[in-house]
């Protein structure tokens, strides 16, 4: 690891101030960048703690949305969401205890790890990505791997999730890393059925709009049954061939819809 | 009512104290006066020549002491291979130099090829960066596939070795046209080709070394992360370095683990010996995990044909291998023993099989170099005959049961002689199958297997009746084989003034349990307290001498020198005795801690012979020396032979390809058993391994010879949802007919059988669902293999 320095400001104002300055980068809970800085692949000037700002901070429900502080912890949304049982059952799985008790969803949405869990709550719910500036829908904050429509030195402040009348994540694991092999988020609304893959796309978190048409229709694991998801644009790699993960985000979206 | 101390005891292990409390004290832990930091440059591509290294500009950074590349190291003797192994043909091994840094070419990704020396860590990491942007290496083509190795004499990884192969090993070539004739004239015949995935070995603390020198004396002093300090010392001081012994002491404190990673000798060792030199201060290193993935000898690596031979009642007729072993770019310290005697001679597996023959070719790649890891040829060996025999069964529709039953030794044969060249002395592998079967409750697997296809998962049952050669070793006989070294042990038992006991072994712990097992053992022996022994290794300024620990030598080996140093204790005690109670020496008995005079009530406790013998007022000192301090070498008669059955039941999920391992069963043979609950532990921790490999474990290189699992983020460690509760059992024992304890060995037996039983289970299972056209799935049995196999 390289020197920097490291501040944490109280507002998000001062945040931003900060995050003018050369080399500056966002620091929330660490849990990629840590890492990443101790292998000499980043080597920020400046750290601008996001952790120490209360506004940032916290689990509002009213109206039918839960409103999520960027700078809440996972475990956090996994004890506190709880107007949002999907996510908090998937809070509750990412990583480890120890993971689970740094990271922060706002990090983990702007840091848009492919194999990332959020993101495909966030997409699924049709979430707003609220930041400093402006808000932004989840359909046009995801922008491919490790790629959001965040602008250099924008922070997400909060996200507003609107509670589905259903919803289920499931979750295939990766052996070694144990992030999402391929991990389906379900959500059924009034105004139909989002279906959000995550770690199998090649750019990242996608839609699978065959199986949202057909759960439209139907909503049951069964309706999927004679739908195949492409393969075209998913991940090959050690874990998975793209045919596998096809089959994953299949058998992962089918378990979703019988437990949402 | 279990024992509360001595021999059978499970008392508990003194070294968790230290281990849990965090006092345990690492190589990484010390902290020297003067202390500087090496980091080392290591090749970022598999093949390559290098040019040219410029190191002004590294030398020039801050901080930075001393600059180190091959060229400094040229002319120090080369990392020797422990055993020379002569081809067919009667040809010795090709055993090309390898270097403390890399000279002249880089071999393998990780291969470290120059070092840098600065005040702080961080300061000798930006120099080694610049050192490796300096660095002018003109990439060559990766030299990955075994096959294509042999095949392309234009590629070498060695320039003067044309082939890229050590050498083509048969065993016992004398058995090949009997066995070849046997197979052709077989009316069944089972073919199986199948890869023995390689393995990282993963200890959880990763090597480290710090060099001292003490310009005084002319001393150098290594404390380094080994498995066996004297053999790390023999190495550095003869072979590479060049310096008599006694100006070397190694210590190796706590170590954490090694599974035979931390054998051998490593090129990082010299330069922080060199390097402290230089300076004239300590120079130490540890490895980054990711240096542990790239640049620890790794394990396994085999790609094997083997063909069964068998009566149409799957009698068994011969087994016949061919094996490419991978031994990387370079010959590690144990890499030509691991996939020949430790391979080889274990082929006919417990069985009444007339007709044995291995073939193995060794290959040169552009990879880490392979050496013993957990089992070392033994699971290779282990997993090639029971899957065979698996497969076999499934052609011929046999039960894998009875075949095992009809074909394993009986116990009335031991003696025996196998067609490859061991002499099993002991062993009941009915009994073993017999309780592994009972515990398994083979009876109600249909009932299992009905309830897991409720709830749509695939069951299936795996057998695995595994036999090992451990005790390493017979000094004679591995001599004959191929060995530079002996494979004895030594200890000396000091008897201190008031009494308590300081054992020094040739043995090292890193994980085992030694400190306490042995301590059992000594106070068994001399009727003492378990409290007032106290187990001294790692230290080669302390210990006599040693070859360490691995091979499940230890207890066999060492323990047997530190009983047979107790006897000579005891004897001279006598001799004390004697003069005490001025009786005769021949009458002189001692139990439960007293010397007494046979017959009568007179008699002195080892308290206070301890203490005469130090203070020896009126002594006949023309015929009794003071002193109560005796040390033993012992070597092997033979090596020793544990032996079980394993069965393994998981579920597949047929959607995912997902393996569970629903149980775990082991029936064990031993021998004596020491310490229960630490045979125990080494069991789990075995199978736990075992089940890594067949299931998790994954060392995949790409063409260009890069390490695609050089993380934890893609290579997967079994973790405790991968492994189920297991059910251990020693209770069939045959004692070691060979040894004075009886004891055969557990540390590598849980690697050995298991991996064969858990994939065995796995097909067993693929069956069962309808998939019948999978005959077999290369370790490790991963979801998408499973997945892909069923859908293939």
């Amino acid at each position: 690891m390289h020197n920097f320095e490291f501040v944490k400001p109280s507002s998000i104002a001062d945040a931003v101030a900060a995050l003018r300055q050369e080399d500056a980068q966002a620091l929330s809970g660490g849990q990629t960048l840590m890492p990443t800085m101790k292998q000499r692949l980043a080597a920020p000037s400046v750290l601008v703690s996001l952790t120490g700002i209360a506004e940032m901070k916290g689990i509002r429900a009213s109206g039918g949305v839960v409103e999520i502080g960027a700078a809440t912890t996972h475990a956090e949304v996994a004890a506190g969401a709880g107007a949002y049982p999907a996510l908090t059952a998937l809070a509750g799985n990412i990583g480890d205890p120890a993971v689970r008790n740094r990271g922060t969803i706002g990090g983990s949405l702007a840091n848009n790890d492919p194999a990332a869990d959020y993101p495909a709550a966030a997409l699924a719910s049709g979430a707003t990505i609220v930041t400093n500036a402006r808000e932004i829908a989840a359909d046009d904050f995801f922008q491919g791997l490790f790629t959001t429509a965040l602008e250099e030195g924008e922070i997400i402040t909060a996200v507003r999730f609107p509670v589905p009348e259903r919803a289920a994540y499931a979750k295939f694991q990766q052996p070694a890393s144990r992030f999402a092999l391929t991990g389906a988020f379900v959500a059924k609304t009034s105004a139909g059925v989002r279906v959000a893959i995550t770690g199998a796309g090649e750019d990242g978190v996608f839609r699978w709009t065959d199986a949202e048409a057909a759960l439209s229709g139907n909503f049951s694991a069964a309706v999927l049954n004679g739908l195949a998801a492409p393969e075209d644009g998913l991940i090959g790699d050690l874990h998975g061939t793209p045919a596998y993960r096809a089959n994953l985000v299949k058998v992962m979206t089918q378990r979703a819809v019988a437990a949402a | 009512m279990p024992k509360d101390q001595g021999i059978g005891a499970s008392s508990k292990r003194r070294e968790d104290v230290r281990f849990l409390t965090g006092r345990g004290v690492y190589t990484d832990d010390l902290s020297l006066h003067g202390q500087t930091h090496a980091v080392f440059v290591r090749s970022t591509v598999a093949h390559g020549r290098i040019k040219a290294i410029d190191t002004a500009a590294a030398a020039a950074m801050p901080g930075v002491l001393a600059v180190f590349t091959g060229e400094d190291f040229k002319d120090m003797g080369g990392n020797p291979a422990g055993w020379l192994i002569n081809s067919r043909n009667g040809e010795p091994m090709r055993e090309p130099k390898r270097p403390v840094l890399a000279h002249g070419k880089v071999r393998h990704v990780g291969d470290a090829y120059a070092a840098v020396v600065a005040e702080t860590f961080q300061q000798a990491k930006d120099a080694a960066q610049q050192l490796a942007d300096d660095s002018d290496i003109e990439e060559l083509p990766a030299i990955v596939d075994m096959a294509a190795a042999l095949a392309d004499s234009s590629n070498r990884v060695h320039d003067e070795i044309p082939d890229n192969q050590c050498f083509d090993w048969g065993w016992i070539e004398d058995n090949r046209a009997a066995v070849d004739a046997a197979i052709k004239a077989a009316p069944h015949v089972t073919t199986l080709e199948l890869v023995n995935n390689r393995l990282v070995p993963n200890a959880m603390e990763p090597r480290a070394s710090i060099g001292e020198y003490f310009p005084g004396t002319g001393d150098y002093k290594l404390t380094t992360t080994s498995q066996n300090p004297h053999l790390h010392r023999l190495l550095i001081a003869a072979f590479v370095m060049g310096m008599p012994e006694n100006k070397l002491t190694v210590v190796a404190p706590d170590v954490g683990g090694g599974f035979g990673s931390k054998i051998y000798h490593y090129g990082e060792e010299a330069v922080v010996l060199a390097a402290a030199k230089k300076l004239a201060r300590p120079v130490r290193w540890t490895a980054e995990r990711s240096e542990s993935f790239l640049s620890d000898a790794h394990g396994r690596d085999h790609v094997t044909k083997i063909e069964l031979a068998c009566e149409k009642d799957g009698t068994f007729i011969a087994f016949r291998t061919e094996t490419m072993a991978n031994v990387g770019a370079y010959l590690s310290n144990f890499s030509t023993a691991t996939p020949t005697f430790l391979h080889g001679t274990l082929m006919a597996g417990p069985y009444k099989v007339p007709n044995v023959y291995v073939n193995v070719k060794t290959v040169f790649t552009n990879t880490a170099p392979v050496d013993a890891y957990r089992g070392a040829g033994r699971p290779e060996a282990t997993f090639s005959l029971e899957r065979v025999i698996d497969k076999m069964c499934r052609e011929l529709g046999l039960d894998p049961f009875e075949v095992r039953r009809k074909n394993l030794l009986t116990k009335d044969m031991f003696p025996y002689t196998t067609p490859v060249g061991l002499a099993y002395d002991t062993g009941d592998y009915h009994a073993t199958l017999d309780k592994a079967m009972a515990m398994a409750d083979v009876a109600g697997f249909e009932a299992r297997r009905a309830e897991s296809a409720k709830k749509g998962k695939l069951r299936g049952m795996g057998l695995s009746t595994w036999i090992e050669a451990c005790g390493i070793a017979p000094s004679n006989l591995v001599g004959v084989l191929g060995s530079r070294v002996g494979l004895y042990d030594a200890a000396t038992v000091r008897v201190n003034a008031t009494g308590n006991i300081s054992v020094m072994t040739g043995a090292h712990s890193h994980g085992q349990g030694h400190e306490t097992v042995f301590a059992q053992i000594v106070a068994e022996k001399l009727g003492v307290p378990e409290a007032s022994v106290e187990i001294v290794h790692g230290d080669t300024s302390k210990i006599p001498f040693g070859m360490g620990s691995y091979g499940s030598r230890s207890l066999a080996v060492c323990g047997s020198a530190m009983n047979r140093a107790v006897d000579k204790i005891i004897a001279k005690g006598k001799k004390i005795a004697a003069h005490m109670l001025e009786a005769a020496e021949d009458d002189i008995t001692f139990e439960n801690g007293n010397f007494s005079v046979a017959g009568t009530d007179k008699a002195k406790s080892f308290g206070e012979i301890a203490f005469s013998a130090y203070v020896p007022h009126n002594y006949p000192l023309e015929t009794l020396e003071p002193g109560l301090e005796e040390t033993a070498f012992y070597d092997p008669a033979n090596f020793t032979y544990p032996a079980g059955a394993y069965i393994c039941e998981v579920e597949v999920d047929p959607d995912t390809g997902k393996v569970d391992v629903a149980a775990f069963y082991c029936a064990d043979d031993f021998g004596n058993v020491m310490n229960p609950m630490i045979v125990e532990g080494q069991v789990h921790g075995g199978v736990g391994q075992g089940i890594g490999q067949a299931l998790c474990e994954n060392t995949s290189y790409d063409e260009s010879g890069q390490l695609l699992s050089g993380s934890y983020m893609d290579y997967a460690m079994p973790r405790a949802d991968d492994v189920p509760f297991y059910n251990v059992d020693y209770s069939c024992q045959t004692p070691c007919t060979h040894n004075p304890l009886g004891v055969k060995g557990c540390g590598e037996a849980g690697a050995i059988g298991s991996p064969p039983a858990v994939v065995n289970a796995v097909i067993d299972a693929l069956h069962r669902g309808g998939h019948t056209h999978v005959t077999h799935i290369d370790m490790p049995v991963s979801p998408s293999r499973v997945w892909s196999a069923i859908n293939g």
